[in-house]
């Protein structure tokens, strides 16, 4: 919306809210009756099918901490269509705008591409994508029933949802930011940015920014204070460690990514000056706050990967994870390093050589514990009885991929090699190169690893097979090329090209997103196919422990009843679960006790709303619905202080029930 | 699976909770109270000659009675909640250290290097 004046006019009842909010775009247009038409269908299905009582009974409303982890996972997946649907925009761009052709989309339309691509990559499908698999797994795995704040856990995902709504509202209703994902000043500020995009971001961030800290806080407590009986911290399991590292890192640096905003949020609304060009405002100091939490940021998505990568290479190998320790120490490295490396994502600001020496030093040596962890890893491996499962083969594809972007990031590491590079697609490439090389092939390792935990079948093999493959040859097709332009002097996020030279790279590059594409499709596939066929007795897991597991979420049965365990598990050394089956230890049953469990409530799902709408009303300059919001905000926190129905008690009947029929089914399945 | 007993449904077993004792809190009451008419009565009595001292004697008291304050009020020693109070401290400082200090250094030399003043002839190196 180039013709947007830079004081708009505002009303009282609608503040900056008129006609002119409607992006006049035809491509904006279809994407607006695509999704109006699939919502129309998909709600139609929800009442003609009467599900809205039992979604919010059993779903939005619970405060079982495996329901919300998965809900997260279907946000992320929700979420990663959106973002991926940018990246082809992007691709398709690129491929086009040679020899004076403008492509497809205008520079205002471009710009919010791939702003919102980057935004909702990492805050709306990596984080939720994490914070649900901790979410499912961290309880299970130290033996504990819950998270020490169940409602918060609740509370915590819609506030996530919260912050994507108002993410994805701005594809409709106005614009979104054409900064770039971290929306820079003086780029960022009104002068430049006078619309409402850049506040979108920043409202769409603060919201769901308070769910992410608080999960944060309270899956660390979780860690700390409910492990099993004898699960000392050094009989944590993996995932746990690197989870609670991650948590860490969350509950450390999200606090600095909300006060930067906030300090943008005053130059923007209130006209003070921390940011900007004039009275003594430095927007250098925003870019050094920002990568103070960015650079942690990194190391909060890839740790529980590394986790996930670790107990699936010991699984599917068939031995005990090499150098435990070491991993554990490696981690705890990584956790403190990530907070002295920032500065290498602005080498060239012009701090000079002593601290760019620093910090490219500082950035190598974190390379260490990193590689630490691969050696163990392929440690692990040797000599072992590989099983070459989805999980498995993900993970070595992982360690494939990531090596090579490890390395292109200790080139990039290198202050005088950076100043070359910084801003290129070598960049883009390299980071990725780590994040899908990493996190999201971690992420596709625990689905397929942990998905017969959740659900009670396993995910069908050959469409399993078709996304991995594609997949994986379409990333090397999508970002190699990209690496080459960037060597050839290629900045990132251009609209159009003027050297012909370089289109046949985009076009390998566009291509390698098709194939992405096709893997992305096989993916849904295969979920759809195995639901299908989940009553397939070859697909089901009846013994709750498919894979031959190490870790306790495997004793109990697949998907786990709401309490988790009937008796709290003991701990005896790593690896609990193996010890038990080596030891042959009997499922206990016998005298069951009442087991005390929190109640469900719609209080976040509330809270959530109303902080939506003040997102929105903030955005909009409509000044008397956020007092209003903000009022209510606070009025239904303290109401839900007053609701003392809380807890009730799972009697001993029904425990009794489930657990024998559950002695019938492990009968069943050691009959077979 | 195994012992038959349910201690964490609630989140915290005994003795992990422990909020100190009427004596622990009267004692650092009694030290705060000191450490702060200390400094009055400095500042009220004229102070030194030396102006600096006065002042680095003040922080110094307030320094202390921030560990006073952490230790008798919000027990962050070794001994409660299993070390971990102590050690969130410990891991809050550092980062807070890390970030301000940080943040200091960069802004400072990004502050020399890169105003219009700069004397670009004695500077050398790439990157300088």
């Amino acid at each position: 919306m180039a013709d947007v004046p830079g004081a708009q006019p505002t009303t009282f009842l609608l503040g900056r809210l008129n006609w002119d909010a409607i992006p006049k775009d035809p491509i904006i247009w279809v994407t607006f009756a695509a999704v109006v038409l699939g919502g129309i269908v998909v709600l139609g299905a929800l009442t003609k099918y009467r599900l809205w009582g039992y979604l919010w009974k059993e779903w939005f409303t619970s405060v079982d901490h495996k329901k919300i982890g998965i809900m997260y996972i279907a946000l992320a997946l929700v979420m990663f269509v959106r973002g991926f649907a940018d990246a082809l925009m992007m691709r398709l761009q690129q491929v086009w705008a040679f020899n004076g052709s403008e492509g497809y989309l205008n520079s205002h339309h471009y710009d919010q591409v791939f702003t919102a691509h980057g935004v909702i990559m990492i805050f709306f499908v990596a984080m939720p994508f994490i914070t649900g698999l901790m979410n499912y797994l961290v309880p299970l795995q130290i033996g504990a029933r819950d998270v020490s704040f169940p409602f918060l856990n609740n509370f915590s995902f819609w506030m996530t949802v919260g912050g994507a709504v108002i993410t994805m509202a701005s594809l409709f209703i106005g614009e979104f930011a054409q900064t770039g994902w971290l929306a820079f000043p003086p780029l960022s500020g009104l002068q430049s940015s006078p619309y409402v995009g850049v506040d979108y971001y920043i409202w769409g961030l603060q919201v769901a920014g308070v769910g992410t800290t608080l999960s944060g806080i309270n899956l660390l407590v979780t860690i700390l204070k409910m492990r099993a009986p004898g699960m000392t911290m050094m009989r944590l399991p993996i995932f746990t460690w690197t989870s609670l590292c991650a948590n860490v890192l969350i509950v450390a640096s999200f606090p600095v990514l909300t006060m930067t905003l906030i300090l943008l949020t005053l130059d923007r609304y209130l006209g003070t000056a921390f940011f900007t060009n004039e009275a003594g405002g430095n927007s250098m100091m925003y870019v050094n706050l920002i990568w103070i939490w960015g650079h942690p940021e990194v190391y909060i998505l890839i740790l529980p990967l590394f986790g996930v990568f670790s107990e699936v290479t010991s699984t599917f190998s068939g031995k005990r994870l090499f150098g435990y320790s070491s991993m554990v120490y490696a981690t705890v490295c990584i956790t403190i390093l990530s907070y002295v490396v920032w500065l290498h994502h602005f080498f060239t600001m012009g701090s000079g050589a002593s601290v760019n020496a620093f910090f490219g030093i500082t950035t190598m040596i974190i390379s260490i514990p990193t590689g630490a962890k691969l050696f163990n890893w392929l440690f692990t491996m040797y000599k072992g009885r590989i099983r070459y499962e989805l999980p498995m083969m993900w993970t070595l594809a992982f360690m494939l991929t990531f090596t090579v972007g490890g390395m292109t990031g200790v080139l990039l590491a290198v202050p005088p090699a950076d100043f070359v590079l910084h801003n290129s697609l070598f960049l883009v490439a390299h980071f990725h190169n780590v994040i899908i090389g990493g996190v999201l092939f971690g992420l596709f390792a625990a689905i397929n690893f942990w998905w017969p935990k959740a659900f009670g079948f396993r995910l069908n093999v050959f469409w399993g097979k078709v996304s991995f493959w594609f997949w994986v040859v379409g990333f090397w097709m999508a970002f190699m090329p990209l690496y080459v332009l960037g060597l050839m002097g290629v900045t990132r996020r251009l609209r159009v090209f003027e050297d012909p030279s370089y289109q046949i790279w985009f076009g390998v590059a566009a291509f390698g997103a098709v194939l992405i594409a096709v893997g992305i499709a096989a993916m849904f596939v295969q979920f759809g196919v195995s639901i299908w066929k989940r009553n397939d007795p070859a697909m089901r897991d009846e013994t709750g422990d498919p894979w031959d597991g190490r870790t306790l979420e495997w004793a109990t049965s697949s998907p786990p009843p709401d309490y988790n365990f009937a008796f709290t598990p003991v701990s005896h050394g790593l690896d609990t679960w193996w010890d038990m089956k080596r030891e042959g230890a009997a499922r206990p049953v016998g005298k069951y006790h009442a087991i005390h469990m929190p109640k469900n409530t719609g209080t976040g799902v509330v809270l959530s709303a109303i902080a939506t709408v003040f997102g929105m009303a903030m955005i909009w300059y409509i000044w008397w619905l956020a007092v209003l919001s903000f009022a209510g905000l606070v009025v239904v926190a303290i109401w839900h202080t007053f609701n003392y129905n809380r807890d009730f008690y799972i009697p001993v009947t029904e425990i009794e029930a489930k657990e024998a029929a559950r002695t019938k089914q492990l009968q069943a399945a050691a009959g077979v | 699976m195994g012992a038959h007993h349910d201690t964490h449904d609630h989140g915290h077993s005994a003795g992990s909770h422990d909020h100190g004792s009427h004596a622990s809190y009267i004692k650092g009451f009694i030290l705060s109270v000191i450490l702060t008419a200390l400094p009055f009565g400095l500042v009220m009595a004229g102070g030194f000659e030396n102006r600096l001292l006065t002042v680095a004697l003040i922080v110094g008291f307030a320094v202390v009675q921030i560990l006073i304050h952490m230790v008798y009020f919000l027990h962050m020693t070794a001994k409660h909640e299993e070390g971990w109070t102590l050690m969130s401290t410990l891991f809050t400082l550092i980062v807070v250290v890390i970030m301000l200090a940080g943040s200091i250094w960069v802004m400072y030399h990004m502050n020399t290097n890169m105003m219009p003043k700069m004397n670009h002839e004695a500077l050398q190196g790439f990157g300088s």
